[in-house]
């Protein structure tokens, strides 16, 4: 004996489903609105990591930041970070001889200032760098050419012009060889940075100029700090493995250096991109896993409200139940006719709350001009998981449904 | 065929018991036409039920071709109702949103045929109870008569032992009737046996065997 075959019990169910689309499409639609939710929620989250880790990564690879700290003073007063004095050129001297694993050690001062050119006129900032900062900081020339450590020497004030600043003076004119006064000096263009666009906080991160240390911190800063202090040293380590080691050494010559006792804190800091990176990358996905959890909550809801809709239908199809009980039907064929309904309706709700939550997410993401992340093992979670709920919620209709007995069934009006 | 012995059905409702049928023991043999009556309330459909399947004995024995059914498991008892009886209610008791077709097939799906035998032996027995060219029919685009021709064609999908019919002109009107009696008339000379209860006293005289029950209990077993 065979007995019924599965796909007529689904053909028994979709046909069920199909005949009140209204009320079938209200009954899914609380699924519908969870599973909208928990991906919408995810899709957004994955963005936001995908945002974060563009921002830092876009500070350049492997990149270790070293900036001045004031230790505790007596008063337990804390400065904060880049407030002192205390990086130096010889502290740079001394990462480039003795950090085995630095690939570019790029020492930096910034001041802001007023360019002009042409009549026209532009506040920026000026970096002083040595030409090492355009490999520490994944930056490239774009046209024309970066100073070299002979510009330098010479204390030649020439400049290399981030991409805004250009558009900013002349519009689309090429700047190589012409001249511009910043806070009154003289510099001469010799080259234009590649874009690096607008950063995910907004800053736009193609607002500079460079020129070479010496310069800046003589003629730009003056004396505003002494003459040969640094603001930031980038140390470029040359791989990823390699970063930890290499912040380990930067830490132990800088001590060294500044003569700091065992037991004494540092008067500066060194922070490893990838560490900061993981970090917000691990609150963030925290943060979404609370969000998509709340979310979930209604996919509860949404299963809930099929099993009421279950419940509902078996009572009035009960009198349906009997007749096929007293043609044949085992109990097993009703069971699953039921079950089968409910995870229909509960998949297909799924399905369709997939569909407006990436398109949501994307939307969203159009909107807040936010990077859209397709979270591609959401699909099967999305629809195996309403699936679930179907089969959690319809099973108790469907037991109902299996455990009816035919001749009272029959008689029920 | 079909051997009963003091077969008894309560029912307990609260306090009170009511006993349905009362140590009822008869026999059926193949190809019999048996017309059963009695007053309302007599038992009559509560041994219909214990005949088809549908329900179970409180006590007595049910036994059929040799098998003891009252010991029949759930899966027995469906598959029993599926390819020995054939069942026909007073009220025809036809799935609304399946057509003509459709109904006559549903045994048979739950027999585990191939769709296109199933429809090709549901519209031959459509045929044969005169509603060939009323297939695609909803139950509710049929009169009562051609619903319940439409029951008797899906009672007859699996080939069944036994044909039975409670009250099944009680729905229908006189002329209706006669038609769908000599229906069961016809089933039982090409060989089926058929058990019907009527109330339709010239009905049952007509009938080669007439069972009579009150309270419970056959007061009367008579063949013509
Ligand atoms: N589910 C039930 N619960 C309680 N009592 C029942 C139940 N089913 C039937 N009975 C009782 O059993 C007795 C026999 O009922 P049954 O339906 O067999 O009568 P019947 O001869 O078919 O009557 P009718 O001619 O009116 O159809 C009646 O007294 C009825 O009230
Ligand atoms: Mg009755």
């Amino acid at each position: 004996m065979s007995g019924a075959s599965p796909a007529e019990i689904v053909r028994f169910a979709a046909g069920a489903i199909i005949a009140h689309p209204l009320r079938s499409g209200l009954t899914s639609l609380g699924v519908v609105i969870g599973v909208a939710a928990v991906v919408m929620m995810t899709s957004i989250g994955l963005g936001a990591q995908k945002r974060v880790t563009d921002t830092i990564s876009g500070l350049g690879s492997n990149l270790i930041i070293v900036t001045p700290l004031q230790p505790r003073t007596a008063g337990g007063v804390m400065g904060g970070a880049g407030s002192g004095q205390s990086l130096s050129d010889a502290d740079t001297v001394a990462i480039q001889r003795q950090v085995q694993g630095a690939a570019a050690v790029a020492p930096s001062v910034t001041g802001m200032a007023q360019v002009t050119a042409d009549g026209a006129n532009w506040n920026t900032s000026i970096v002083g760098v040595t030409p090492e900062y355009l490999e520490a900081r994944d930056l490239t020339v774009a046209s024309g050419r970066m100073f070299d450590d002979r510009d330098a020497r010479q204390g030649r004030k020439v400049a290399v012009l981030g991409p805004t600043v250009v558009t900013q003076l002349w519009g689309e004119a090429d700047p190589i060889g012409k001249r511009i006064r910043i806070r009154g000096a003289p510099f001469e263009v010799v080259g234009v940075l590649g874009s690096k666009g607008q950063s995910s906080f907004g800053r736009d991160q193609d607002d500079l100029i460079l020129a070479p240390l010496e310069t800046v911190r003589s003629r730009i800063i003056g004396r505003r700090i002494k003459a040969d202090s640094v603001q930031t040293i980038y140390v470029k380590a040359v791989s990823e493995e390699e970063l930890g080691t290499v912040q380990e050494e930067i830490d132990a010559v800088l001590r060294a250096e500044h003569k700091i006792q065992p037991g004494e804190d540092d008067d500066f800091q060194t922070q490893n991109l990838a560490s900061i990176l993981e970090a917000s990358r691990a609150a963030i996905g925290a943060f979404t896993v609370l969000l998509a959890a709340i979310a979930a909550v209604s996919l509860v809801v949404g299963g809930v409200g099929i099993m009421n809709i279950m419940l509902v239908a078996v009572t009035e199809r009960t009198r349906e139940i009997g007749l096929r009980m007293a043609l044949g039907a085992r109990r097993r064929d009703v069971l699953t006719q039921f079950a089968l309904e409910s995870v229909a309706l509960s998949l297909v709700g799924g399905l369709i709350g997939l569909g407006i939550g990436l398109l949501g997410a994307a939307g969203i993401a159009a909107i807040g001009n936010w990077p859209f992340a397709l979270p591609v093992w959401a699909i099967p979670v999305a629809l195996s998981f309403s699936s679930l709920v179907g089969l959690v919620f319809g099973a108790y209709p469907a037991w109902r449904a299996a455990r009816l007995d035919p001749i009272e069934a029959l008689r029920r009006e | 065929m079909i051997q009963i012995e003091d077969l008894t059905k309560t029912y307990v409702m609260g306090e009170e018991t009511v006993t349905a049928l009362d140590g009822v023991s008869l026999s059926i043999a193949r190809g019999e036409s048996i017309a059963i009556i009695g007053p309302s309330g007599s038992g009559k459909s509560t041994l219909m039920n214990i005949l088809g399947g549908l329900d179970r004995p409180s006590r007595g024995r049910y036994r059929f071709e040799g098998d003891e059914v009252a010991r029949f498991s759930d899966d027995q008892l469906a598959d029993f109702r599926n390819r020995r009886i054939g069942f026909v209610f007073q009220s025809f008791q036809l799935l609304p949103r399946l057509s003509a077709l459709q109904n006559v097939e549903l045994p048979m799906v739950y027999a585990g045929a191939a769709p296109r035998a199933r429809r090709e032996r549901a519209a031959e027995l459509l045929e044969r109870v005169g509603l060939g060219s009323r297939m695609g029919h909803r139950p509710n685009q049929l009169s009562g008569g051609q619903q319940q021709r439409v029951a008797i064609a899906r009672s007859l999908a699996n080939q069944p032992d036994l044909l039975l019919a409670d009250e099944p002109t009680g729905a229908l009107d006189s002329a209706t009737g006669v038609e769908v009696l000599g229906l069961f008339q016809k089933l039982n000379t090409e060989g089926l046996t058929v058990v019907l209860v009527t109330h339709d006293r010239g009905v049952a005289d007509a009938a080669r065997r007439r069972i009579a029950f009150r309270d419970g209990r056959v007061t009367e077993d008579v063949r013509s």
